[in-house]
């Protein structure tokens, strides 16, 4: 993930508390979602961002998961992400980032 | 009248050295964690000048592997060298890195650059009998310093080394003593990249058969930015490229727009041709330092070699239409408008769709796209997944929603559609710009008559926008000179100014 990203998730996680915190990806595949998932609960796997050795243990889904394509205007979801769901291959997402929740995630 | 792509240009430029050196993944990881195991081990994954040149997307890249015979090999490409593979190309070259150096010392207009004496007494033969080498560049390259002089200035003045083979060969000293703009590290990075861009545009003059001294207008479109403390991309790498390669009438600016700015300058320079403000307008390209190495981390981790260790530059002549070569169409320009959104359907709709729908045209039309055209063998172990073929599957995916394609047909939209990538992560370098010179060929050769060139930008990485961008625009088989439809001939023209010369005179009397 992004440092600046990283040093933005981690303010935030301070200032608000990390059990008010949902971080939504976008990312366009299951390994590259499971390391953002990571970073932002387990730490930055890559030891080269703000979030390295820090377990925020946040809650992470990606926009494609159903606990977030649910709460979602269906009309906004198909202009803007139906596209992409199309092209994804969402059920890998799904495995990577249920993998990473189960592991990691605090809240 | 359409201005058409004349000719089309590839250089890259190997530099190992410079991985271990520039690369910004490299010299973050020196300040975070010097004595990391990454650090240590890297130099033994760094690949040899002939791994380089055998390497498949590389000979893609100059012109000797058409994109179809790259796509027939197996991925990953690493493994698989061509045979007898030569650092020439059709389009250009791969050159080695101490004739770069070289070349980047004679690219110094400010004695900025030193080089160890021997280095140069050994090397400069080479590049003596180096085709596109004139008389003014060799004229450039110094003797060379004593090898005591480039450690002092290492050690003590915040020079930075240039090396070869892991051996200090030089320096380039800042420009300034406190100026940050004009650091030696800066400096590193922009003579990189004027010094790769002069040699793609020497064999932009060499492959399009054009005289240097036709070339009116050069529009530069990497992403580095050159100027002191008092206006920090003030500019004009095109003009010091175009002095550099002998271009005596030409002027030029720069064009910026992270990795779209390739298909912004070229858009541009089609139409300052086509309204007939210059004749033949050259867009141009170097390299860049900071990106050599940048998943230099994942490739070490999964045991391949670093295949981020070439610098990539490109040129492209856009002049006025000749009946021959690809048109560039004017009428069909996608275009990410500020109000377009970012995400990724409203993004490919506004290059993609917009554009073709406006002139009454299916995604189908179009024969090949070309969009981001990363080497999958770089990114996917990366994580990063192959990203044309993302790019694909989402124009795909979006003739399926509009209703043009069948859902079933999606696959086989991709491979007649697409193309496997071969470009360098170098920013700039892969967004388009990679099929130019391929796609004049096809159209030529008669292979497909429409491609469409899509130049895609993340402009959020300079922290003034969260704004995505893009540009887009179709090249297309010649359909042959014509007179402009609707407009008065020369004859014509003059006998209404004789005609209006004659009512002036007579209401004077």
């Amino acid at each position: 993930m992004d440092l600046e990203n990283q040093k933005r998730v981690k303010e935030l996680a301070e200032a608000h508390g990390p059990e008010n915190i949902l971080v939504i990806l976008g990312a366009a595949e299951g390994e590259a979602a499971g390391i953002a998932a990571e970073t932002v609960t387990a730490g930055d796997p890559t030891y080269a961002g703000p979030l390295t050795g820090v377990q925020l243990g946040l809650s992470v889904y990606h926009v494609c998961e159903d606990a977030i394509k649910s709460e979602l205007d269906p009309t906004v979801y198909d202009e803007q992400i139906g596209m992409m769901e199309m092209v994804l291959d969402v059920d890998d997402i799904v495995k990577e980032m249920t993998a990473i929740r189960e592991q990691f995630s605090k809240y | 009248m359409n201005s058409v792509l004349k000719a089309a240009s590839y250089v890259l430029v190997h530099a190992p050295d410079m991985v271990l050196h520039n690369g910004t993944t490299q010299t973050t990881e020196k300040v975070v964690n010097p004595g990391s195991d990454y650090l240590k081990t890297l130099p033994q994954h760094l690949r040899g000048f002939d791994q380089v040149v055998a390497y498949p997307p590389n000979q893609t890249y100059i012109g000797n592997l058409s994109p179809k015979q790259l796509g027939e090999l197996e991925q990953p490409f690493f493994d698989k060298p061509v045979e007898n593979a030569t650092r020439q190309g059709k389009f250009g070259e791969i050159l080695p890195q101490d004739e770069f150096l070289l070349l980047f010392q004679a690219c110094d207009m400010f004695d900025l650059v030193h080089l160890d004496k021997d280095f140069v007494a050994a090397t400069k033969p080479a590049l003596e009998q180096h085709p596109l080498m004139d008389a003014f560049i060799l004229g450039r390259i110094r003797e060379g310093t004593a090898m005591e002089q480039v450690e002092r200035f290492v050690k003590e003045e915040g020079a930075e080394g240039l090396y070869y083979n892991g051996r200090l060969v030089g320096y380039i000293k800042r420009a300034h003593d406190v100026d940050a703009n004009l650091s030696a590290h800066v400096m590193m990075e922009n003579l990189a990249s004027k010094a790769s861009a002069v040699l793609a545009l020497k064999h932009l003059v060499k492959v399009s058969g054009i005289e240097a001294s036709q070339i009116d207008y050069v529009i530069e479109c990497s992403e580095e930015a050159c100027g002191d403390m008092n206006q920090r991309g003030g500019g004009n790498f095109a003009k010091s490229i175009a002095e550099m390669a002998g271009l005596p009438n030409a002027t030029g600016c720069d064009v910026r727009g992270f990795c779209a700015a390739p298909s912004h300058a070229l858009v541009t320079a089609a139409s300052l041709v086509k309204s007939g403000t210059f004749k033949n307008v050259a867009v141009v390209a170097g390299g860049s330092t900071a990106k050599l190495g940048m998943n230099g981390k994942d490739h070490v981790r999964k045991g391949m070699q670093v295949l981020e260790d070439v610098l990539g530059g490109f040129a492209a002549l856009i002049s006025e239409n000749d009946g021959q070569n690809p048109e560039i169409d004017l009428d069909i320009i996608g275009r990410h408008t500020v109000g377009t959104g970012a995400s990724p359907q409203a993004v490919i709709t506004s290059l993609v769709l917009t554009p073709l729908e406006k002139v009454g045209m299916k995604i189908q039309d179009i024969d090949k796209y070309a969009a981001e055209m990363q080497n999958p063998d770089i990114t996917k172990p990366a994580g990063a997944g192959d990203v044309p073929q993302a790019n694909f599957k989402m124009i795909g995916a979006l003739a399926v929603k509009s209703g043009e394609l069948p859902r079933e047909g999606l696959n086989d939209f991709i491979l007649n559609h697409g193309m496997v990538g071969w470009a360098p992560t170098q920013g700039h370098i892969p967004s388009g710009a990679p099929y130019l010179g391929h796609a004049r060929q096809e159209i030529l050769d008669g292979d497909i008559t429409k491609a469409m060139i899509v130049g895609k930008g993340s402009l959020f990485l300079g922290r003034l926008t969260n704004q995505f961008d893009g540009i887009s625009f179709v090249l297309k088989k010649n359909e042959g000179k014509k007179e402009p439809s609707g407009g008065a001939s020369k004859e014509e023209v003059r006998g209404l100014i004789a005609q209006a010369l004659r009512d002036f005179a007579a209401s004077l009397s």
